[in-house]
């Protein structure tokens, strides 16, 4: 492998903001006054409350949407922006200031968050129409979407991790939403405990960095980096990766996502397939300058994302559950990102396409499950579907779009995304090349078997569903997704230029494959549809039973999330509960025992000693003679 | 005269008070063997006096005729409202202050 071009990220100047740029913290501000104005006005914004929500993220797309028009007009060496509040933490040598940083990743991000977020927003207007809570539900969205602003706007690490909390807190929050229901409370208290795992990851990579570099600025640890011994370094991104894996739901902290479904399916789009757990992939690109200098954290974030590409497949293509089949999807996207930014500057710019690909086609895609859903009575069992193209033509329609953008058929975005992952995998080694072409196809298998056991083929409703398309306010997200999905991998490549784009940021280079580009997207192309017609065959031609069939071995694990659940339980649970209890017996026991031992033997030494205080006079002063005698034998005593 | 003799006169006579204190009830008599064992130091304190050749013995001699006639005087108060309440001085009657 000779680098054709070899273009390792340098770092940017950052320019202080003029203009619209000094207009960072109102992008900021904005979602987060909503959420203050919605969760502390109460009742009285119940009214209005959706609509503000709305329109403070709205805003910020716009406002965001200016500012990228701004930058491209600007030179590609002077595109990053800072913007400094206030000093913030102020501490002997260590100092962190509420700075924030635009630069071209920044701002991909902050659009892919605005505007996505704001097409659901919108659709939530439909979507928790009849929900009597949906003032705090918008509350909550708010200050998620201004935590994520946080985490991708912050100039330093410390700021980041405010963003990481607070993204995690809305999360939990929002998965718990119905929280009425004890299964949605458990699934929201299990991502808050998983997602905990990798924060101490996140807060352990932090503390060493200031111990290695004296300082968490972006600007100060990466430009330092080369200094740092390589065992630290892959110290701080293994631990960085742990951190990763929390957030985006990879092996082996991917347990959470599947449960987080319960939340309502807007917020499945928008944090749990759109954003958020695309934050790992984000923290690691961010961090490049620490993984191109420490190999292992790199080949060790491959083989996470690798294990998770497959994963999460085998659980997509084994639920019933549209919610959960689609949330396996998502593992197993995040899992192709993950991937990618492992395989350092040849893949750090498509992880971030993808990134934004997926965002896009999978926000729609569940957006769609979702209208799905809110024409079905909100059943999520596929095997209770079927038939429902002619039901609700146009989420049909923008559904099918984002299949064949998941799926990867040229000229929906994901093609362009996910087969520059591909290349960017043969480009590392044949072997990782290989085997995203093989999770393609099962991709192809999964998806094929979601839409047929959807759309196509029998209707297996139940007897009270009556299937009707959703309202305008629901499906005009849907259509500006689905255009999204068709579209945007195309205008990001040749209209946006996200190679050039990036490169400023993480960098660039192409190595020579084992197979020409061409054979790549052949394969590629033919084991998808490969995949794709075996799920047709499957579960389009075939009558799908209502009672789920027993299935080979390998389904049933994947429909226990491959034991993701009995793990943690046999490797984490139940050890801790073992120790908890012989904790607690040495507590009661031994520590109790002494200290209630102590008591007692005072307690009841003194019951009998004070059987002396007789009341007699005479008593007392045979003591004290006897006493004074003791003493005067003893000086005697002593004297001799 | 050998001055060691009042040091033993006044340890039989400390015994002697001290013996009466612990056998006997009245509260009058008790008290009264109380002010022996008092003289009984007394006589102590001058003896060693006389035998060390200085006057600091005598000067606390006086310091402990004061503080016993001021005792002499809260005691027998005590006596007699103990006589009042219970017509009786005997010492172990008044024996509620107990476990």
């Amino acid at each position: 492998m000779s680098p054709l071009v070899l273009s390792s990220a340098t770092l940017q100047e950052v320019t202080p903001a003029t203009g619209v740029f000094s207009l960072i913290a109102l992008l900021i501000g904005l979602p987060l006054l909503g959420a203050a104005v919605l969760l502390l006005g109460g009742r009285r914004t119940n009214k209005w409350g959706p609509y503000l929500g709305v329109l403070t993220v709205g805003t910020s797309a716009v406002i965001a949407i200016v500012m990228l028009v701004k930058l491209m007009a600007l030179p590609s060496e002077s595109r990053a922006i800072g913007e400094s509040l206030y000093s913030w933490v102020f501490a002997g040598g260590f100092q962190v200031d509420l700075a924030f940083q635009l630069d071209q990743l920044s701002m991909v991000f902050v659009l892919l968050i605005t505007i996505v977020g704001t097409l659901i927003h919108i659709y939530s207007l439909g979507y928790m129409s009849h929900d009597k809570d949906k003032r705090k539900f918008f509350g909550y969205l708010n200050l998620f979407v201004a935590a994520m602003l946080i985490l991708v706007l912050a100039n330093n690490f410390l700021l980041l991790y405010v963003g990481w909390e607070g993204v995690g807190l809305a999360s939990y929050l929002l998965i718990g939403f119905w929280q009425f229901k004890p299964s949605a409370a458990a699934a929201a208290k299990k991502a808050f405990v998983i997602n905990r795992v990798g924060d101490v990851g996140l807060s352990l990579a932090i503390m060493l960095m200031f111990v290695t570099f004296g300082s968490v600025t972006f600007s100060d640890v990466f430009g330092s980096a080369s200094q740092a011994s390589e065992g630290t370094l892959t110290a701080i991104g293994l631990l960085l990766l742990l951190a990763a894996c929390g957030k985006s739901a990879q092996f082996p902290l991917q347990a959470w996502l599947l449960d987080a479904m319960e939340g309502p399916t807007p917020v499945s789009a928008l944090i749990h397939a759109a954003t958020m757990v695309t934050a790992g992939v984000y923290l690691i690109a961010r961090s490049n300058a620490i993984f191109d200098r420490a190999v292992w954290a790199a080949t060790a974030v491959i083989i996470v994302g690798l294990i998770t590409i497959f994963m999460g497949a085998t659980i997509g293509s084994a639920k019933d559950d549209i919610k959960k089949s689609l949330a396996g999807s998502t593992m197993s996207q995040i899992g192709y990102m993950v991937l990618a930014v492992g395989l350092g500057p040849i893949g750090y710019v498509f992880a971030i396409f993808h990134l934004l690909t997926h965002g896009v086609f999978k926000a729609g895609l569940f957006l769609g499950a979702g209208s799905v859903m809110h024409g079905m009575n909100d059943n999520v069992n596929m095997r209770r579907y079927g038939a429902l193209r002619g039901a609700m033509g146009i989420t049909f329609v923008t559904f099918m779009a984002g299949y064949l953008a998941i799926i990867g058929i040229p000229p929906f975005a994901g093609y362009w995304s996910k087969d520059s992952i591909v290349h960017a995998a043969f480009e590392k080694s044949t072997l990782i090349g290989v085997l995203t072409i093989i999770a393609a196809g099962i991709t192809g298998f999964y998806m094929t078997r979601m839409v047929a056991m959807t759309f196509f083929g029998k209707a297996r409703w139940e007897d009270d569903a009556h299937p009707h398309e959703s309202p305008k306010v629901m499906t005009i997200p849907l259509i500006i997704l689905a255009i999204g999905s068709t579209f945007l991998g195309l205008a990001l490549l040749f209209w946006g230029n996200i190679k050039t784009w990036l490169e400023p940021v993480l960098g660039l280079t192409e190595a020579e494959t084992a197979l020409p580009e061409l054979a790549i997207i052949i394969i590629t192309l033919s084991v998808v549809i490969i995949g794709a017609i075996i799920g047709w065959v499957m579960y389009a031609r075939r009558a799908v039973p209502i009672e789920a069939p027993r299935g080979s071995w390998l389904t049933r694990a994947a429909r226990q999330d491959l034991y993701g659940d009995a793990v943690n339980d046999a490797l984490v649970v139940r050890p801790s509960y073992h120790l908890a209890r012989v904790l607690n017996w040495f507590d009661s026991r031994a520590v109790d025992g002494f200290v209630n031992g102590t008591a007692a033997f005072v307690g009841g030494a003194s019951g009998r000693m004070r059987k002396y205080q007789s009341g007699f006079a005479r008593s007392y002063a045979l003591s004290m003679v006897g006493g004074a005698v003791i003493v005067v034998l003893a000086l005697v005593l002593v004297r001799l | 005269m050998n001055p060691a003799n009042y040091v033993i006169l006044s340890a039989v006579l400390f015994s002697l008070g001290a013996v009466g204190v612990l056998v006997r009830r009245n509260a009058i008599v008790v008290f009264m063997c109380v002010e022996l064992m008092l003289n009984a130091a007394n006589l102590a304190f001058v003896a060693f006096s006389k035998i060390n050749g200085n006057l600091d013995g005598q000067v606390i001699a006086f310091f402990v005729m004061v503080v016993a006639a001021a005792e002499v005087v809260v005691g027998l108060a005590i006596i007699v409202q103990i006589f009042r309440t219970r017509r009786s001085v005997s010492i172990d009657e008044p024996n509620l202050l107990k476990y």
